[in-house]
């Protein structure tokens, strides 16, 4: 698979010295490194070194939390995120988010897929009623759905629930999807068929996974981030290259050990 | 785009209804205290507090026998009601099949809700009656604290049955498993680890009886004097306040705001050692 | 053991006195007529209490319609927007304070404020703000605890998609809180019904029918508490308490069932 075949053409990150805090915690050091367009990158390495603080960098869920600092340059398409201008409501729109476990919303399959385009404004029936359709079609979840559309989300199964969300995020049209251990709290069938998901998605979309799965990581992406923890506990880039290089040839000692489970 | 518009403007309103609860909030400790001081300051501190005498139409205005009043009948309910309650929410949470609880916690929770009213009227119709048979003419203290101590069994027993619950199951299957019985676990294990929930229970339930006012007017007599038995009336703090401001005026108003204020500070007192007591009890579960 | 069983068997005893008691003497003369008459005042508390559940309505729908914008505003206030600082804490630590002060310093507030120095006098309006304060640190506290009772995740998922505080508070928080924010409005109704003393020195006595804002009035609860001490028609007392308990008993099952509609919803399986 080729990673720039240009069929989207936007969506590309970059960050160049990226640091996080937490008040007086540090919790990234120094991140550097471009996420290209159209393709899935992972990102990997042992537990607590800021992968989803990371992630959550990247459409600013983190300006939720109290005393948070970001330094360097973080940009999406050329434009930098964390800029005073930035209207935050629409980055969001523009780069959704996946979260470890389902969240669906306590209303029908339907309202849940909907909700988005109608806070954007759009309240037409017939035209929300095609964004749910072709959402779900997207997210693989339509022919188990289409005839209980009116039904709570909350009575699907978990893997139904977690493509529920995925159908969510693609009904507001963003460039980049973020995913945070999407499949942690699946069953394997079920992840798998979010992998699937996942390769079938990035011929429109930018996706950015977390996952703790190596193999997961070596199956579904492109590229492959290694992070890990310093001594003082900030989370810091290690080695980033295509999967293929970062599995078979890691340039990084550390990288090679986590990836033959010497540690983590 | 509207929908920012309107987050805007939610913004601000929702701002402005958390500064109004606030300016309330500021307004009622002004307005009190506004009202109250210049009595402290006209009858002075010690004379106020300890005076024996209130005769406002002699300019006397001393509300200890007021503040005995309120003691006393506090004190007389909580004797009542400390051993029942506890007895009730070892019940509730350790004892009783699971059929009990059902109908009794329930009836526990009606019970808060009755107002104070009825319970001054049953006293009154029922206890006053009854308490003239032994001696005085029923309007008692006596009468009063058995009517306060059913308002404060509720209060009791529903916190004291939540902190007894609230005990980790591995302190009570210590003690079974070293051969303790049921009741030596309850007595020995489960209501010391409680003790300071349970604690404050029946401090908030002091400050509830502290508090009450309308109930203590039907049957405690509202004589201003020193209760020597508990046959004797009295009069409570809470009780010549609502007596008294509809015609008070000058000094007398301001004696009876004053009187507020004395309330006021003591429930907060009684309060913070509750809250305090109950934080302590939880972070010594936590550190074990 | 026995004392254990004593002590609840005891309580049961007092609850079916209180309540049975006033029950059983008050049902009887619960006629269609004595809901329907004024009372005739007097030694011997002629009529009925028309006047006074007009009165009790009437107060009460005052005060909800205050208390419960600007108590869910606030609520909403400190459970979302409110910044983590001093002054926030300053705002809470007022409302706790306040839920623990008798009513009856709620009624020397209200008598200074609203009878005296804003000039309403002895009226519904007075008894009603006096209300809204008295009841305002319990609306906060309970709709604030619906509110942050709904999992963390509904307010990511919703602001991930793109959307703006506020939508993500009125179309998700909010819809999802609302058994709970009803819980609590159902609360603040029954202890309105329920108080007295705030109201002795705010309302006025007047048994007449009230016919504006400014008019005084009695709450049935008031009402029991003029027909004890001022009449001997303790039937009449017990008849209007009766009224009382029941409508409290009605509130208390209302609320207990709409809790448990909540937990359900939250649970997934409304």
């Amino acid at each position: 698979m080729t990673i720039y075949n240009g069929a989207c053409d936007c969506g590309k990150i970059s960050a160049k010295g990226v640091n996080l805090h937490y008040g007086s915690f540090q919790a990234l050091r120094n991140i550097t490194l471009e996420i290209p367009q159209c393709a899935i990158t992972a990102i990997i390495g042992p537990s607590g070194c800021g992968k989803s603080s990371f992630l959550r960098l990247l459409n600013r869920m983190n300006d939720i939390i109290n005393g948070v600092r970001v330094e360097g340059v973080l940009q999406l398409d050329g434009v930098s995120i964390y800029d005073k201008y930035v209207n935050v409501v629409d980055l969001r729109k523009r780069v959704g988010m996946v979260f470890q476990k389902p969240n669906p919303f306590p209303m029908s399959i339907f309202d849940n897929i909907a909700f988005g385009p109608r806070q954007h404004g759009i309240n037409n029936r017939k035209v929300l009623e095609e964004i749910v359709e072709r959402s779900l079609r997207h997210a693989a979840l339509w022919d188990e759905v289409s005839d209980k559309l009116g039904q709570s989300a909350l009575a699907l199964s978990g893997g139904q629930q977690q493509r529920l969300c995925i159908a969510r995020v693609l009904a507001v049209e963003p460039e980049v999807i973020l995913m945070d251990e999407p499949c942690s709290a699946l069953d394997p069938i079920a992840t798998l068929r979010i992998e699937d998901l996942m390769r079938a998605l990035t011929k429109d979309y930018t996706i950015v996974i977390v996952t703790h799965n190596m193999q997961q990581a070596a199956r579904v992406s492109d590229m492959a981030a290694f992070f890990m923890m310093e001594e003082d506990r900030a989370g810091m880039l290690v080695e980033y290259g295509s999967t293929s290089q970062i599995f078979t040839k890691p340039r990084d000692k550390r990288t090679e050990d986590y990836i033959t489970g010497r540690f983590g | 785009m509207t929908r920012y518009f309107t987050d805007r403007l939610a913004k601000y309103i929702v701002s402005i209804s958390g500064a109004v609860s606030f300016v309330i909030l500021l307004a009622i400790a002004v307005f009190i205290l506004k009202d109250g001081l210049p009595a402290f300051k006209e009858i002075g501190v010690f004379d106020f507090l300890f005076g024996t005498v209130w005769r406002p139409g002699q300019e006397q205005y001393g509300i200890l026998t007021m503040i005995v009043g309120s003691v006393v009948v506090t004190i007389g309910s909580l004797i009542l009601a400390v051993p029942l309650g506890i007895a009730c929410a070892i019940l509730l949470a350790e004892v009783a099949p699971f059929k009990v609880r059902q109908v009794l916690r329930p009836c526990v929770e009606l019970l808060v809700g009755i107002p104070s009213v009825v319970y001054g009227l049953v006293g009154l119709v029922l206890l006053v009656p009854a308490v003239r048979e032994i001696g005085g003419n029923g309007f008692s203290v006596l009468a009063a604290s058995i009517v306060l101590m059913a308002m404060v069994l509720p209060t009791i027993i529903s916190i004291s049955e939540d902190s007894i619950r609230a005990v980790p199951p591995s302190y009570k299957e210590g003690a079974l498993a070293i051969g303790a019985t049921h009741w030596q676990t309850i007595r020995q294990v489960l209501l010391p680890a409680a003790k300071s929930g349970i604690g404050a229970s029946i401090v908030l339930g002091m400050g509830r009886a502290v508090g009450e006012t309308m109930a203590m007017i039907m049957v405690i007599g509202n004589s201003i004097v020193f209760p020597k038995t508990p046959l004797d009336p009295a009069r409570t703090l809470t009780g010549n306040i609502a007596v008294e401001i509809n015609y008070a005026t000058g000094v007398h108003e301001s004696a009876l705001f004053a009187t507020g204020i004395v309330l006021f500070i003591f429930i907060l007192a009684l309060n913070s050692i509750a809250v305090i007591s109950l934080k302590r009890g939880t972070h010594a579960q936590t550190l074990t | 053991m026995v004392y254990i069983w004593g002590g609840g068997f005891i309580t049961v005893l007092i609850l079916l006195v209180v309540i049975g008691y006033v029950l059983v003497q008050g049902i009887p003369s619960i006629t269609l007529d004595f809901l329907l008459t004024p009372p005739g005042g007097g030694l011997s508390g002629e009529g009925g209490i028309s006047t006074v559940i007009v009165s009790t309505f009437y107060l009460v729908v005052v005060t909800i319609v205050i208390l419960v914008p600007i108590g869910l505003g606030a609520a909403i206030y400190l459970a979302e927007y409110a910044p983590d600082n001093r002054l926030t804490r300053l705002i809470r630590y007022g409302v706790e304070t306040l839920a623990g002060v008798p009513s009856i310093i709620f009624g020397l507030f209200g008598f200074a404020l609203f009878v005296t120095a804003l000039h309403f006098n002895f009226s519904i309006l007075s008894g009603a703000l006096t209300l809204v304060c008295l009841l305002l640190p319990t609306m906060i506290r309970t709709s604030e605890e619906a509110i942050k009772s709904v999992p963390y995740a509904h307010r990511e998922g919703a602001l991930a998609l793109g959307v703006t505080r506020w939508q993500m508070v009125s179309r998700v928080l909010l819809p999802t809180a609302l058994p709970g924010i009803v819980t609590a409005i159902i609360l603040c109704i029954g202890r309105a019904i329920e108080e007295t003393a705030c109201l002795y020195v705010t309302l006025g006595g007047s048994a007449a029918m009230p016919s504006s804002l400014l008019s005084g009035g009695r709450t049935l609860s008031l009402h029991v508490f003029y027909l004890a001490m001022e009449t001997r028609a303790f039937d009449k007392a017990m008849a209007t308490g009766a009224v009382l308990i029941i409508t409290i008993i009605a509130i208390n099952t209302l609320t207990n069932w709409l809790s448990y509609r909540f937990q359900k919803r939250m649970r997934g399986t409304a």
